[in-house]
This record gives C-alpha cells, structure tokens and sequence, in this order.
C-alpha cells in the first residue's frame, strides 16, 4: 500500500535535534545556567532547613499550620502519618521531595500570578498565552527532559525546572480566570472613586480573586507532586528517586515506601492549601480559646473525679 | 414653586455639568454611524444595517450648582451610558462634558482620577459594595484611594454613615444588611469624600417599593441640609416628579424632553412622554399656584349689598372678608341673600375659613375641599396671595385624561 512516505521523509526529529544542540545549547546554556542560581539558592537553603529540623518539631509544626487551617481532623492525621514515615524509614526523602515541592511551587507561584494578572488585563496578551498553556499541559513532561537535561545538566535542581514548567499552567489559568471574574461593577465602582489600575488591582481585583487564585495553587501542588517520580530520572532525589530505585530493582517494598510517602504528602498539602481557598468553611478557633478550653474548670473537675477513686 | 425657587436660587451659579452634543457609538465604524444619523436613521435601522449601537444621541444639558438633574427613560434608552460619560467611565465618541471647566472627554488620565477624587461621586444600581470589606471601608475606599491616614479616613467615614443612620453598622459586612441598608452605605461610600457632584444611576431601582419611597424622602432631607448637585437617573416617572428640579426623558439615546415636574405633566412633548405621565398622580406633581385665582375679597364695611353684587358678577357662592388687606373669614352667598341687617356683613362672617401656601401640592388640598367652599392662598408671610376653587382642583387633575379620550375620540372618528 502506497503511503505518502514512500516519496520523501520530513527528518523532522534531525530538524529539532539540530536546533536544540547546534544552536540553543552553544548559545543560550551560559543564560539557562544562570537561571538556575535563584532555583538552586531556595532549593538548598530549604532540604538543608527541612533535614536540619529535629523531626518531631516539624511534626509539630505541620500538624499545627493544619490544625489551624483544615482543622482538626487533618491535624491529627498528619501527625500519624509524619511519625509512620519516620518509622518507615524515608524521613530524609520526604523532607528533600517536600523541600524540591515547595521550590517549584514557589517559583510556580512568582511566575504564575503576574503572568495570570497580564492574562487577564490585556485579550491580546491572553490569546498568545494560552497555546502555549496547552502545550505545556498536554506534551508529556518525558519529552522535555532530555532537552532539560542539555541545557541544564542532571541533578536536582534541573528535575525542580522540569517540575515549574509542568505545574506553571493552572497558576497561570486561575490567575486569569479568577481576576475576570471579579463583579464588573465593583471594578467599575472602584475606578469611579479615582482608583488607579494598580489600586483596583492590589484593593479589589486580587482580594476577591483570592479563592480563585488558591485553588489554582493547590492545582499547580498536586502536579507538582506527581512530577516527584519523574524528575528523579534525571536525578533528582527524594521519594521519586526511592520509588525509581525500588523499580529498577524490582523490590516492590522500596518502590511501596516511596509511593506511600508521596501519596501522603499529597494529602497533607492537598488538605491545607484546599482550606486556603474555601476559607471561612472551617471554624478556626484562636490559639488563646483553645488554650482556655484546656484548662476549663468543668475539664479540671472531671479529670479532679477521675483521679479521686485511685 | 420648589423648581421655580430652584432656578431663581441657582441662576447666578456656575454650571457644574455641562455636556456639550455628547455622543456614544458602541461600535467600531462610528463614522458610519454618524452618516447615517446625520441623514434622520433610527437606532433601530442602524443596529440592523451596521450591527452598531448608538448609546446616546447628540444631548446636551447643563447641571447648575444644588441642583438634582434626572435623566428619566426605559431601560435601554441610554441612561447609563449618559451618567458613565460624565465621570469618565465611558469615553463619549463626540463632544465635550466638562465638570466645573474641565472637559473629562479630553483630559489626561491623571486629570480624570483627580475630577473623580476630588469632585464626582457615584452611587449604583446594585449598590457594588465590596464585599471582602466592612461598611467602614467600603464608605472610606474614596478616602483610602486618595491616600489619607487612616484615623482620618475612619472619622469621616463615620461621619459619612451618621448621616445614612448607619453608624451601628460599621463593622458589619455589606452581606449581613437588607438592601435598603446596604444602599445607604453606597450612598455614605458617594458622600465620604465630600464630592460637589453626585452621580446616582436607578440607586433605588433594586429596592422594593416601601423602601424606595423611604429611600426618595431621605435623600430629599439629606439634600436639603447638603445642597449638592445630583444627576439622578431613574426609569420610574414618580420618582422622577418627586426628586427632580429639572428632568430630561430620553428615548433611544436622545433627550425628546426637559423641563421641571409640572411643564412635563402639563405638557408632554410627544406622545412617548405622554404615555408616562398617564399613570403618574398629578395631584403630587401639580402645586397649588398653578390654579390659584386672583384674590377675590371686600372689605369688610362694605355693605351686604355690595358683596352680594359682586358675589353675582362673579358668578362665585363665598367670597373672602378683609379688614384692611388682612383675612378675617368669608361669607356666603347663601347667608347674605336672607340677611335681616343688610348694613353688617361682620356679622354674616364665617372665621372657619381653609388656608393653604402656594406651594403646597393639589393632593393636600382634598380634605380642605370638601366644604366645597373657597380655600384661600396664604403665602409664608402671611399675605393672602390666591383663591382656589374646589372645582378647579378636579378640573386640573382630569385636563390629561381629557386629552386622552378626546385622542380617542378623534382616532375613532
Ligand atoms: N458596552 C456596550 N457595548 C455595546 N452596546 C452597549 C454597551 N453598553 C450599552 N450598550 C447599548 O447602549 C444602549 C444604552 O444602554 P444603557 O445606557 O445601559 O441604557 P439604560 O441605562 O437606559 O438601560 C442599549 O441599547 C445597550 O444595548
Ligand atoms: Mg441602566
């Protein structure tokens, strides 16, 4: 049967190949190195925090930012779960993945919102963003790291870009998204009091966006989390890398180790940032009334009973 | 009398507003637009040739300083557009709108923020409070924009909600208020940074009956005390009448009339204003001078003969008693024409006399009318200015549905 390739064929990949290596690597590497000093420097400032924190205090602390946003519920389960992945043996790991997370995410969301902000001030702007939007989400991260990797080398602060641009778009989308959704008059109201665009912006626009702009970053976590595997294959470390070691062995156990620690750290973060965007839906009673509520003399009485009969 | 002392008080001013053949294209080829209605095109015709909307239609207006300007139309025939124009919110496509000598169609934007800071506030239809934001910093966002400290920016917004009634509600949130509430603090958040002119489009068109009236009477009573210069827009004809010095009707984008309360009433300009003014009451728009007849009286040593004749020439039953220019009471034909002593017509008096002021409105004369007799016109100052005879009160609130049926009639015919 004929096909068109019998006639000629397109070396498209030759095309690509060519490009990559005999123009944007000699040309640009020096550019994408740099890029990665601010990356590296907020990465290696917070695995060293995150491991150097005695892991009962950073128990602590997480069950307490979860306690006070998610409740309680939450906050005991990421108690448990902290102290079973201790005993687990993959504490160092979790807090390099988590370390590796947040970075991303943080550079996710330094990117993210302006980019979503111009998005949603300019049609123009939007119309050329968002292709490229959609062509961050659907090309499988696999096909971009092997250029990652050219450009800038293997390791973990390369599997920490590969994860940014993975995770950039919902930011991006919300952003956007969010701010057209504020109440056309409110904005107008605003600008009608002699707001400048910067005002409108910063005192109504990104205040009623909040929800919108939240769920977006609780978007960009959870991808970020699922990049955790991938960006082990160009070495970066962590839970990915123990679930690519565990696969590469085929030892199940290993792999099974890894996995459970992302699973939970996906839900830990997935509960606390979904409460950042529904706020108000969980009663947060104040650090003082709680603290009260232990000590309440109703609580001493009962417990003063208990103790009497032994 | 309340618009005509309203001219009288505002003729020496400066205009505050003052839009110059303001014209607004939604579109992208107003040129096109501007043939077609230059050749007498109808909006409709020019939506449906070109796709293209003509917002407003060449008006002009001027705004005098105290004065409450009302833009009256049904939905669609441009209002908003209008009011948008004069704080910038819309750019006209043609002509100039200046506020106090600055023309806000050509200025810079810098010039612009400064015009709605300093001098043009605006309240909303659906009242566009924010909601993240208590009632207090909703009424001080215009002093917060301006950059004030923020003690300063919290007294004048109390002060600001005092005058609304709302003090108590400061750190409330807008959503825990009923509508009526919640307007007034979009009115506080319009008056908090003084402003000279106040923009209110259909501010009560959201609110349910009882409340709008409420709502018209108290910013009649705060406009009293702040004299400032209000356009007021509004679909509702009464409303109008009710707040209005002056008031434009607009019909697809052009102003077909302006006029006060009582030339619209009296004598609409087509048949489009015509039709509004059928279900409105007239005895609220029409006031007690516009059918008050000379002072008809003698003196009160005239003899009884003497009134009777003049009572006959005038073809009138009752006529009113002076002593020297001042009332003393009235006396019927009735009562004269049997009198034993012809010679004391002070004996024939009746002290038990109605008075009403010339501004007074035709409503409040019907209780008073009901005697049947003659009710005297008695100014501020006491002087006895007027007669209004019952007859003429009915005969003033039936000459539009005259009007009406003899159409009818001729149409029929
Ligand atoms: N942004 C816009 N784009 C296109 N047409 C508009 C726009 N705003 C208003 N119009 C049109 O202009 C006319 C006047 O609208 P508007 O001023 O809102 O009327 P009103 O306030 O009297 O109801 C209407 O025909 C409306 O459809
Ligand atoms: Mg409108």
């Amino acid at each position: 049967m004929f096909s068109p390739s019998d006639l000629f064929e397109i070396p498209f990949g030759d095309w690509v190949d060519s490009a990559v290596k005999d123009w944007l690597v000699p040309n640009f590497r020096p550019f994408f190195r740099s890029l990665q000093a601010p990356i590296s420097f907020v990465l290696d400032g917070l695995d060293g925090f995150l491991n150097a924190m005695p892991m009962l205090v950073f128990t602590a602390v997480l069950a307490f930012i979860a306690w006070r946003t998610a409740g309680r519920g939450v906050a005991i389960f990421t108690a448990l779960a902290l102290v079973f992945l201790d005993l687990i043996g993959v504490w160092g790991q979790t807090m390099t993945t988590l370390a590796m997370i947040v970075t991303a995410v943080f550079f996710c969301a330094v990117i993210g919102v302006p980019v979503g902000i111009l998005a949603a001030r300019s049609d123009r702007f939007l119309a050329i963003l968002r292709p490229i939007l959609d062509v961050m989400q659907t090309i499988p991260p696999f096909v971009y790291l092997v250029p990652i990797v050219m450009l800038f080398g293997v390791g973990t602060v390369p599997g920490v870009i590969a994860t940014i641009i993975f995770a950039l778009p919902p930011i991006v989308r919300l952003t956007n998204l969010g701010i057209r959704g504020v109440r056309a008059d409110l904005v107008e109201a605003a600008y009608a009091f002699g707001s400048t665009p910067s005002q409108v912006l910063w005192e109504v626009q990104l205040p009623l966006a909040m929800r919108t702009i939240m769920a977006g970053l609780n978007q960009t976590l959870m991808m970020a989390l699922s990049m955790a595997v991938i960006a082990a294959l160009i070495g970066a470390g962590g839970l990915g890398l123990t679930v690519n070691t565990g696969l590469g062995r085929l030892d199940v156990g290993t792999a099974m180790e890894g996995g459970i620690g992302i699973v939970i750290l996906a839900i830990i973060l997935d509960r606390i940032t979904q409460s950042f965007a529904e706020r108000k839906a969980v009663a947060t009673p104040s650090l003082a009334q709680t603290f009260r509520g232990f000590f309440k003399p109703s609580r001493m009485a009962a417990r003063a009973a208990d103790e009497k009969p032994a | 009398m309340k618009s005509l002392t309203g001219k009288a008080f505002t003729d020496g001013m400066a205009n505050k507003v003052e839009a110059k053949n303001i014209f607004k294209i939604f579109g992208s080829e107003p040129d096109r637009v501007f043939e077609m209605v230059s050749k007498g095109h109808s909006k409709a015709d020019i939506h449906a040739e070109t796709g293209q909307t003509i917002g407003v239609n060449d008006a002009s207006f001027e705004v005098a300083e105290g004065e409450v300007f009302v833009v009256m139309g049904l939905s669609g025939s441009g209002k908003s557009t209008l009011v948008r124009m004069i704080n910038g919110l819309i750019p006209p496509t043609r002509g100039q709108m200046m506020i106090d000598g600055v023309d806000v169609a050509s200025c810079s934007a810098e010039t612009l923020r400064k015009v709605r800071r300093e001098k043009v506030a605006m309240v909303f239809q659906h009242f566009a409070l924010f909601p993240h934001k208590t009632v207090i910093d909703n009424v001080a966002y215009g002093l917060k924009v301006k950059g004030l400290p923020a003690a300063e920016r919290r007294e004048r917004s109390l002060k600001a909600l005092a005058q609304v009634g709302l003090e108590a509600y400061a750190d409330s949130y807008p959503e825990e208020l009923s509508g009526g509430m919640q307007q007034r603090v979009g009115l506080a958040r319009g008056l908090a940074t003084e402003p000279e002119i106040l923009l209110m489009d259909e501010p009560f068109g959201a609110l349910d009956p009882l409340i709008r009236r409420d709502m018209q009477l108290e910013l009649l009573e705060l406009q009293r005390s702040l004299k400032k210069t209000i356009v007021f827009i509004t679909h509702d004809l009464n409303e109008a009448l009710i707040l209005g010095d002056k008031i434009a009707i607009m019909k697809d984008g052009s102003f077909v009339q302006v006029g006060t309360a009582e030339e619209i009433v009296g004598e609409p300009a087509d048949e489009y204003v015509r039709a509004f003014t059928q279900d409105i009451d007239r005895s609220r728009v029409f006031e007690v001078a516009a059918i008050a007849r000379p002072p008809l009286s003698i003196e009160i040593d005239a003899p009884v003969s003497d009134a009777l004749a003049r009572m006959e020439a005038e073809n009138v039953d009752a006529m009113f008693v002076t002593d020297k220019g001042t009332l003393q009471g009235q006396v019927l034909y009735r009562g004269l024409s049997g009198a034993s002593d012809p010679e004391a017509l002070a004996q024939h008096l009746d002290p038990d006399f109605a008075t009403v002021t010339p501004d007074a409105h035709l409503h409040e004369l019907y209780g008073k009318a009901a005697a049947g007799r003659p009710i005297a016109v008695v100014d501020e100052t006491g002087a006895f200015t007027g007669i209004v005879e019952p007859g003429d009160i009915f005969h003033q609130l039936v000459r539009g549905e005259e009007h009406e049926s003899g159409q009818k009639r001729a149409a029929t015919a």
